[in-house]
């Protein structure tokens, strides 16, 4: 790249996000760079497994027929585990195997890679192995572009659009982010293992190209957070997610829950024979809507993990296609503030209305003390064990002596998981506001 | 049913790291010395922070996963100088 170039757009960032923002501004015949510290769009990049496609249906048509999925995912569980037990509630269908298709596993060095080719094709100036490592203001402070870790690197624009992740370092440079925020921040941690292709099949109950996702509770030895397990091809990813201040406070250490997890009767019998591929932790905003940065500044708009917009609801965990959404959302408002000669924080402001109009904003707005319920103690530490309890004692055949009733074996689990009833009735109700 | 975990430097062999030459997160251990949780400690996913025997830390950058838990989860100010590895460097996640 030549030294101190001036463009439309810099956009920082070749994850979803920025690769959705340089697409737009590209197709809008806008002038813009994408600059990306990894050697390649994903190298950075981890997440827990899914990608739920269907805003790619913006990006390109049949985009089913090109993306580097490794499964589409047919079966999708829940399970509610304690030590010894599991209480799993598994969904599979016919409908989530073919076209348009619901989510898909895929490695995020492929489908990240794949994204940025498409805004490359577009016309937009991939650069990757740079970092920005600080913002350029203008004689009136204004954001004016961004200072790269390439000699004379600086790149001028009329828009910075921050993509940068979960640690946005722009974000915070702005004054849109908090240095730290470890309330609101969870780090994952991952191992992907290999297992033959028919064995995979064979112990999750898949034909050809169909997936498995598995969401848990209960399993990260009481620090609040959660695991997960998904199939790829060839291989199985497992892995935990916990609130830094609980794994913090725990003094355990983040592979130890992988191992845990690895080891529960549950999970070990899927699990046996594997060999680890990589082992990789990534931190994930999971703050939602109450603990998003202003979106948009004099001359800056912010997209995707920079603006906390992963959705950590329980029953729905999302991030990419927030991203991706996030991220065309931006491209098209810096494309119309430039047309309109104005990309001050007013002339931007076009990017919330959007997003509060389509799922971007609705869904963290109508979750947002979804991730408070999921995370708070009795959750993670009492319900798990109540849950299993009860249906054990149900399953369970008590011969000679006769059955006692659900109502009755109910309460006994509930004595039995030291809960009190008004806490399960108040947390019930808050659950059922939250998810409504 | 349950199986010997990978040992943590197996797990860790499994990672490729194109390794700068610039120590992207520095450590000011005389900070360290004055902390009683060191909670970068444990919850490093890449266990890079090693306490030692003056009350003190001693950390290596070579397998960094730049991931942040370490200077979110940091109680001390000036501890911990964070910066991304330059373009390029650092973790490769192939399967992330």
């Amino acid at each position: 790249m030549p030294d101190d170039v001036t463009v439309d757009v810099v956009v920082v960032g070749a994850g979803p996000a920025g690769s959705a923002a340089a697409l737009e501004l590209a197709r809008a015949g806008r002038n813009v760079v994408l600059v990306e510290r990894g050697a390649f769009p994903g190298a950075k990049n981890v997440y827990g497994g899914v990608v739920y496609g269907r805003i790619l249906d913006e990006v390109v048509p049949r985009w089913w027929t090109e993306v580097p999925v490794q499964r589409w995912v047919t079966r999708r569980a829940t399970m509610l585990m304690t030590p010894t037990q599991a209480l799993t509630v598994d969904y599979r269908s016919d409908a989530w195997d073919r076209p348009p298709y619901n989510g898909m596993t895929t490695y995020r060095a492929d489908f990240d890679s794949w994204l940025a080719g498409k805004a490359v094709a577009a016309g937009a100036q991939l650069v990757t192995s740079t970092v920005a490592t600080s913002l350029l203001r203008d004689s009136a402070g204004r954001i004016a572009g961004v200072r790269t870790d390439r000699p004379g690197g600086d790149i001028h624009a009329r828009v910075v659009i921050a993509c940068d992740g979960v640690n946005s370092f722009l974000a915070k440079e702005a004054g849109l982010l908090p240095r730290t925020d470890s309330a609101h921040t969870t780090l994952g941690v991952k191992e992907t293992l290999a297992l033959p292709r028919e064995v995979i099949e064979d112990r999750f109950g898949l034909t050809g190209d169909q997936g498995l996702d598995i969401e848990m509770v209960g399993c990260t030895s009481g620090i609040p957070g959660g695991g997960f397990l998904y199939t790829c091809l060839d291989t199985v990813s497992v892995g935990v997610v916990v609130g830094l201040d609980g794994l913090a406070a725990s003094k355990t250490r983040p592979e130890e829950l992988i191992g845990a997890l690895k080891a529960h009767p549950a999970i070990a019998p899927y699990l046996r024979g594997a060999e680890v591929k990589e082992y990789s932790a990534h931190l994930i905003p999971e703050g939602g809507y109450r603990a998003m940065p202003r979106l948009a500044t004099d001359g800056m708009l912010v997209a995707g993990d920079a603006a906390f917009m992963c959705l950590a609801a329980g029953l729905w965990l999302e991030g990419v296609n927030f991203a991706i959404g996030a991220g065309l959302a931006a491209g098209q408002t810096a494309a119309e503030a430039i047309a309109a000669g104005d990309t001050s924080a007013a002339g931007l402001a076009g990017y919330r209305r959007r997003l509060e109009a389509n799922f971007v904003l609705s869904d963290h707005k109508r979750l947002r003390n979804a991730a408070d319920i999921v995370l708070a103690d009795r959750m993670q530490q009492e319900y798990p064990g109540l849950a299993c309890d009860f249906v054990e004692q149900i399953f369970t055949v008590t011969n000679p002596k006769p059955k006692l009733g659900m109502a009755r074996e109910f309460f006994r689990a509930v004595r039995l998981n030291k809960v009190r009833l008004r806490h399960l009735v108040r947390d019930g109700w808050q659950a059922m506001r939250a998810f409504r | 049913m349950s199986y010997p975990d990978v040992s943590f430097d197996q797990r860790m062999s499994t990672v490729e790291f194109r390794v700068g030459e610039r120590a992207h997160i520095t450590v000011d251990s005389d900070v360290c010395r004055s902390c009683t949780t060191k909670d970068c400690v444990h919850a490093c996913p890449a266990a890079l922070f090693v306490p030692t025997t003056d009350g003190g830390i001693l950390f290596n950058y070579d397998q960094c996963f730049e991931c942040g838990t370490c200077y979110q989860v940091c109680n001390r100010e000036g501890a911990i100088t964070w910066t991304y590895p330059d373009g390029g460097d650092g973790v490769v996640f192939r399967r992330g």
